[in-house]
């Protein structure tokens, strides 16, 4: 099936997401839409899906003008998608998942059943039709995901971003069965933003930015004209940090595992400790652990078995309260969430996590000259673009946002500072300041522990690089290690020839 | 690829405020039609053309004329008019003021005295549900804690001889923390387990209100044993709210009063206030700052149980002193809801709706006595008013509110 | 309740040793539950306090027969200290068991829970009526009779919260359709068209519930609340001038009861379930119905997704919001033809604010039940026995005090939803608006 999209413009507001968009895929072909995160590629596939309406431009499925008022309308025209965040419900069967929306089409849960088994088989994915989509790994939900978009024969199918909870084998895999869909005549959209599965699968490259297409490549482009292409100028940002001074100061973890609710062992036994004056990167694919570990050093999770100690003192089993107290600053992973008050001005996130005695409590009354002074001061010293103190934090951009955060965690002395993906989402102005205060803190002589999915940030930061895999540190190599070994690791696998400097370093 | 850590630069996101500006009158009735307070007057007007529509409807003397409507339809809207006219009148009569009673001071101030004795425990109680809201719970268990309210404060009240002032202080204070303890229970549960706080409390209602049916029942506990009906003895002097002379409006008021202060001073000022703001707003956040939610969630149900109880011993206090039954929370209970829905949980805002909501109670049973309405009009009254309130959409709908200016 | 980290830490190593890597996620250990034994061995306490410590050497006699049984059962004389030593004996062997196997990490199999209850039950009654005698089929009758509306009104609430909407309301639904089936079957001289009358009457409600929930996004628990408060105003203020100034639109007469020939004879079963009004047979197939299509048609696949996954009932094509609504309102029709058995099966007549609550009992039930059709109807059994049980005690004189009978189910349901008796855990998406670009 051939997929034409013609001058598609879609707005939130005042803001457009995208701007008068052209593509064109032909059936048996791979096209990768490139571009970064915010770029506008999941609103424009969400418009073709039929999720959003469109307030101009048309699409074309084998040269005939189509409409679609709901996903359904798509669906039935042959259009499936492999969504970001899973379309699964979590408490159905597999059948059920492929099934539901479908029922008389596929012939109730018996045909459903078939389906799923006959698909399996052509693709090796060895799923059971049985099977509650929650009891399955992520891997195994996407292919649940493909399959409910196969199911229906779809002649276009589209994966957004689809890589992003995967392994680098799992990735792979997924590749292989892309090739296998386009070689029986299926066409293909690919959304992503990483520069290398684009030139591992993509028979046609687009680049997107700013809800715009900037440009269209060929699969043999190299990746730094793909890149320039994605973020509009040459970009090379080296952070820029001097040797590590190391001081005495130090986290000790030590064998620590985590459970979860149902007993999922999410962090399982890991030891290492940071000294004061260094960055430890915490690097691996999203949802091995990291989340988990994080949180539990600052006491949100309880430990199930092992300690940790700052400088002597136990940690272990504290209040996020008494581990904020005894020197630790923390940057949550999702800022939005965790991190701000939305609703709150500035000044009052700035004393998000001082709320009790000095500065900004006297008694038990909010001391506002105090506070509001200090905000207007943090505002100064983190370049803080606020109309003022007294803006809600929802009006703020995500890099101005997360200045208000680093300024409040900054704000008072530490002993410890945990940063979990402190750059994701943010434009590229506020991710140099956040790497810049990152290296400050650590040339201070504090302990720094990053963690963060992106490779390129966990090699620009840190000093000692740790892989995490299924809730165990895989191994703890120097900062210069090979990039292609790092993948290998965040599969599971430390590489032979690396063990030595992996004791070295942990030691 | 090395060294290109700006891989994720974002789109600015779309600026919060509407880029194209309007002309400074337009803006000024754009804000005065969508900001709450007028949004609220338009609400309660609305439920009053409701309430209109069900007088003219049910109105025997609409019903004969509309039988002849075609004849002379003159008299079907004639007599529509004086229905309605007539009870808002005496609904107005009943609450404000009374042009045809005005022989003392004690005439012309009865209907204000009678508005403001209702109110008192109204806004109380409305506190109890707008405490719960701001940390994002539903405090749906104002009965419940009403009722362990009154009973406690109420057994102190006729049996612990102490002098008066104390005696009442006592009584209600005693009230205010059986009420906390009773609303405790649902935040230390909810904060434990997890369990809708929604549930609990509308199970804890039940449970509240036959543990004092069963003390009523039982002269070692409330029952008066000087009677056989489950109803509990009469309030020692000492014990009671006393009204002027001449007038219903009791003390009951001036502490409602001191109250809304208190609540503002919490909410605005102080940290524990803050810390509840925060969990409201954002319990993950708040976690993540060192707050103990699981006890903000328990204090924030004590506060709203001990508001409640408060308002449970002024009910015995100063409404019911004679005696109270099973029935004492006289459905302030679940009116604490409107009222905290209607003031959006402000300090004021709640004031001023327990005040709107005491004045129907007053003018309602006025209206009932003069033109035969029955009170339950009050309730629907109610009821309409906030679901107005809470779908601000539909009220912009219902006074034709253009369409941009809709979402 | 949490497991020590020593005991842990045991049971770690062993299962590291035992379990190779297969094709698990993440490596998993079993937690251990222990509110259900506490439960079970707080309740056995309970019960050897009450009926041994308390206990006496009376006997209760229970009565069974009915004049139209085809064979009379003889009555049957239990005495209170015997039936105290061996029930709660039994019951503590039951929570030593259930004790044990959560320390080795195992399920307690849910067949022990029902024979606990059994004996708890029965235990009690011979306790509470001790030295008298009751009839134990006219127990039964009444249980059900108070059933009927409880299961009705957990019907309505099961279909709505499973479509993603809650559904505080039902005795709003219950009181409207009482309401509306006196009134209709009044003005119409026709039973049948009350019933409809009540339908619609319940539908309406949910017509305001669906469209404050889904169009304005209103947050349900108010709407819910809010319109209880209405409906009981409405009723109210209808009863007090409409309906009292006109006698003859409030005498709608009852429905003749339908013994079924054969079945109703069946001692003890057949005056119990089978010598009913057309709305308890109506009953019967609704929680039938609804149980197979909840589990094995489109509707029931597309109605769960609504309550777990709107967003993805979405993608595949499902309009989330029409069908919300429409699930709603067939829930206030269910519910409303519960209401009509205040009426149009009890008293001929409707009186203020005559569901007194039912409908907040009915949603215990659908929490106590998990959400299960099938599960929230044995519940709202349970709750209907718990009241007919005080009214069969209190007048057989008994020293049990009625209302701690009545708040049973209250109690049960506050123990459900904070996981001492099975964790309740609604669908996920329920009471959660959902808004669309």
């Amino acid at each position: 099936m051939r997929l034409e999209l013609r001058g598609i413009t879609k707005r939130f507001g005042t803001f457009t997401a995208n701007d008068s968009i052209d593509l064109t895929v032909e059936a048996g072909e791979i096209h990768c839409l490139l571009g970064e995160n915010g770029a506008g590629k999941s609103t424009l596939m969400n418009v073709l899906y039929g999720l959003y309406r469109a307030e101009e431009g048309e699409i074309l499925l084998d040269g005939k003008t189509r409409h679609f008022a709901s996903p359904g309308d798509a669906m039935r025209s042959g259009i499936g998608m492999v969504h970001q965040h899973f379309m699964l419900i979590p408490v159905f069967t597999v059948a059920e998942n492929v099934l539901l929306g479908h029922e008389r089409r596929l012939g109730g849960i018996q045909g459903a059943r078939k389906k799923v088994k006959e698909l399996s088989e052509r693709f090796g994915f060895d799923i059971d039709p049985d099977a509650l989509v929650q009891d399955l790994a992520v891997g195994v939900q996407q292919r649940v995901e493909i399959i409910k978009a196969l199911s229906l024969d779809a002649g276009v199918l589209v994966f957004d971003e689809p890589t992003a909870v995967l392994t680098p084998q799992e990735t792979d895999e997924l590749m292989e069965v892309m090739r296998q869909l386009r070689d029986e005549g299926t066409a293909i959209v690919f959304i992503t933003h990483k520069l290398r599965e684009v030139r591992a699968v993509a028979d046609k490259i687009t680049v997107i930015r700013l809800g715009k297409i900037v440009g269209t490549a060929e699969s043999t482009a190299s990746s730094a004209e793909l890149a320039s292409l994605m973020v509009g100028r040459s970009v090379s940002l080296n952070v820029e940090k001097g040797d590590a001074e190391l001081t005495d100061n130090a986290l000790a973890v030590k064998n620590l595992t985590v459970l979860d609710k149902v007993g999922h062992k999410v962090v399982n036994d890991v030891s290492f400790s940071v000294r004061g004056g260094e960055v430890l990167c915490v690097a691996g694919v999203q949802g091995n652990g990291q989340t988990e570990l994080t949180e539990t050093l600052i006491g949100l999770l309880k430990a199930e078995n092992g300690t940790i100690s700052l400088n002597g003192t136990e940690l272990t089993g504290k209040s996020v309260r008494e581990v904020l107290d005894a020197g630790v600053g923390f940057v949550p992973e999702d800022r939005k969430v965790d991190g701000l008050v939305a609703e709150f001005t500035v000044a009052e996130n700035i004393m998000l996590d001082r709320y009790i005695g000095a500065p900004f409590v006297k008694g038990a009354t909010i001391d506002f000259a105090t506070r509001d002074e200090f905000a207007e001061q943090a505002k100064k010293d983190y370049d803080v673009r606020a109309q003022s103190i007294h803006s809600p934090a929802s009006s703020l951009s995500g890099g101005n946002q997360q200045k208000v955060v680093l300024a409040r965690e900054l704000g008072r002395e530490l002993d410890l500072f945990v940063a979990s993906q402190p750059t994701r989402g943010l434009d590229v102005g506020s991710i140099e300041f956040v790497h810049k205060q990152i290296i400050l803190t650590r040339d201070s002589g504090i302990p720094v522990i990053v963690v963060s999915t992106e490779l390129d940030e966990v090699v620009g930061l840190a000093d000692r690089i740790a892989v995490m895999y299924r809730g165990g540190i895989v191994g703890i190599v120097p900062a210069d290690t090979d990039r292609e070994d790092l993948g290998i690791m965040m599969a599971g696998e430390l590489p032979k020839h690396l063990q030595p400097a992996a004791e070295e370093v942990e030691a | 690829m090395s060294n290109q850590v700006a891989q994720q630069a974002a789109v600015p996101e779309p600026p919060t405020e509407d880029a194209p500006r309007r002309d400074v009158g337009r803006e000024l009735l754009h804000r005065l039609f969508n900001g709450t307070p007028m949004l609220s007057v338009l609400a309660v007007l609305a439920s009053l053309v409701v309430g209109a529509i069900l007088i003219g409807f049910t109105n025997p003397r609409v019903a004969e004329a509309a039988g002849y409507f075609f004849a002379r339809p003159g008299d079907t809207f004639a007599a529509l008019w004086q229905a309605v006219s007539g009870a808002y009148i005496s609904l107005f009569q009943g609450a404000i003021f009374n042009p045809n009673r005005m022989d003392s001071v004690q005439q012309v101030l009865a209907p204000l005295s009678t508005t403001l004795y209702y109110a008192a425990p109204l806004i109380i109680a409305g506190l109890g549900v707008a405490i719960a809201f701001k940390v994002g719970l539903f405090n749906i268990g104002g009965r419940g804690q009403m009722l362990v309210g009154a009973g406690v404060a109420g057994w102190v009240g006729f049996t612990v001889p102490l002098p008066p002032v104390l005696h009442v202080a006592v009584a209600l204070i005693a009230g205010a923390l059986a009420g906390a303890l009773w609303g405790g229970i649902v935040g230390l549960l909810k904060a434990r387990t997890g369990a809708h706080e929604v549930i609990l409390t509308i199970m804890l209602n039940y449970v509240a209100y036959l543990g004092i049916q069963y003390a009523l029942r039982n002269p070692d506990l409330l029952r008066n044993q000087e009677n056989n009906n489950p109803v509990s003895p009469p309030m020692m002097d000492t014990a009671i709210l006393h009204s002027l002379p001449g007038f219903r409006v009791h003390a009951g008021i001036l502490i409602a009063i001191a109250v809304v202060i208190l609540y503002w001073w919490f909410i605005e000022r102080s940290n524990l206030g803050y810390q509840f703001r925060a969990v409201g707003l954002n319990p993950d956040a708040a976690r993540q700052a060192g707050m103990n939610v699981g006890l903000v969630t328990t204090l924030a149900m004590a506060f709203g149980g001990a508001f409640m109880g408060l308002a449970g011993g002024v009910q015995v206090a100063g409404q019911v002193t004679s005696g109270f039954t099973a029935n004492i929370d006289a459905g302030i209970g679940f009116e604490a809801i409107t009222v905290a829905l209607l003031g959006r949980s402000s300090p004021w805002g709640t004031l001023v709706a327990g005040l709107l909501f005491g004045a129907m109670r007053a003018g309602g049973f006025n209206m009932q006595a003069a033109q035969q309405i029955p009170i339950d009009l009050v309730l629907v009254l109610q009821a309409f008013i906030v679901l107005f309130i809470a779908a601000p959409a539909l009220v912009k709908t219902i006074f034709f509110y253009p369409k941009g200016a809709r979402s | 309740m949490t497991n020590t980290p020593a005991q842990n830490s045991a049971q770690l190593t062993e299962h590291e040793a035992g379990v190779p890597e297969q094709e698990v996620h993440l490596e998993r250990v079993q937690v251990r539950k222990w509110r259900p034994a506490v439960a079970l061995t707080s309740l056995t306490i309970v019960a050897f306090v009450l009926t041994v410590g308390f206990g006496n050497d009376e006997s209760t006699v229970f009565r069974f027969a009915r004049p139209n049984d085809f064979f009379l059962l003889p009555d049957l004389t239990l005495g209170v200290r015997v039936v105290g030593i061996v029930a709660t004996g039994i019951m503590a062997v039951i929570s030593a068991f259930a004790i044990m196997r959560t320390i080795q990490r195992q399920k307690v199999w849910g067949w022990l829970y029902i024979v606990f209850g059994a004996l708890f039950i029965i235990d009690f009654l011979t306790w509470a009526a001790a030295g008298k005698s009751f009839s134990f089929t006219d127990l039964m009758i009444a249980s059900v009779g108070l059933a009927v509306p409880l299961i009705f009104g957990a019907m309505g609430g099961v279909i709505s919260e499973r479509s993603g909407i809650v559904n505080i309301a039902i005795e709003a639904q219950l009181l409207s359709g009482a309401f509306s089936g006196a009134l209709v079957a009044s003005i119409t001289g026709s039973l049948t068209a009350g019933l409809i009358g009540a339908m619609a009457a319940g539908m309406l409600v949910s017509f305001v519930l669906a469209a404050f929930a889904v169009r304005y996004l209103v947050e349900q628990v108010i709407v819910g609340v809010v319109l209880n408060v209405l409906v009981v105003g409405l009723t109210g203020f209808f009863y007090s001038t409409v309906m009292s100034e006109n006698p003859e639109l409030n005498s709608s007469g009852r429905l003749p009861r339908l013994p079924i020939p054969g079945l109703s004879q069946i001692p003890i079963i057949g005056p119990t379930f089978f010598s009913q009004t057309i709305i308890v047979y109506l009953m019967y197939a609704a929680v039938i119905i609804i149980t197979i299509a909840m589990f094995n048609s489109t509707w029931g696949l597309r109605t769960r997704a609504l309550g777990e996954h709107p967003l993805a009932a979405d993608t595949v094509g499902i309009r989330v919001r029409r069908w919300r609504f429409w699930n709603v309102s067939l829930a206030g029709a269910i519910a409303g033809l519960g209401g009509a058995y205040f009426t149009l099966d009890q008293t001929g007549q409707f009186t203020k604010e005559m569901t007194g609550g039912l409908g907040y009992i009915a949603l215990a039930a659908v929490i106590f039940g998990k959400w299960h059709p099938l599960k929230a109807t044995f519940a709202a059994l349970l709750f209907g026995f718990a009241r007919a049980l005080e009214q069969t005690l209190s007048a057989a004189g008994s020293q049990v005090p009625s209302e701690l009978l009545l708040m049973l189910p209250y109690i049960i349901t506050i123990l459900a939803v904070t996981g001492f008796i099975g964790l309740s855990k609604a669908p996920a998406a329920s009471g959660k608006p959902y808004a669309k670009q």
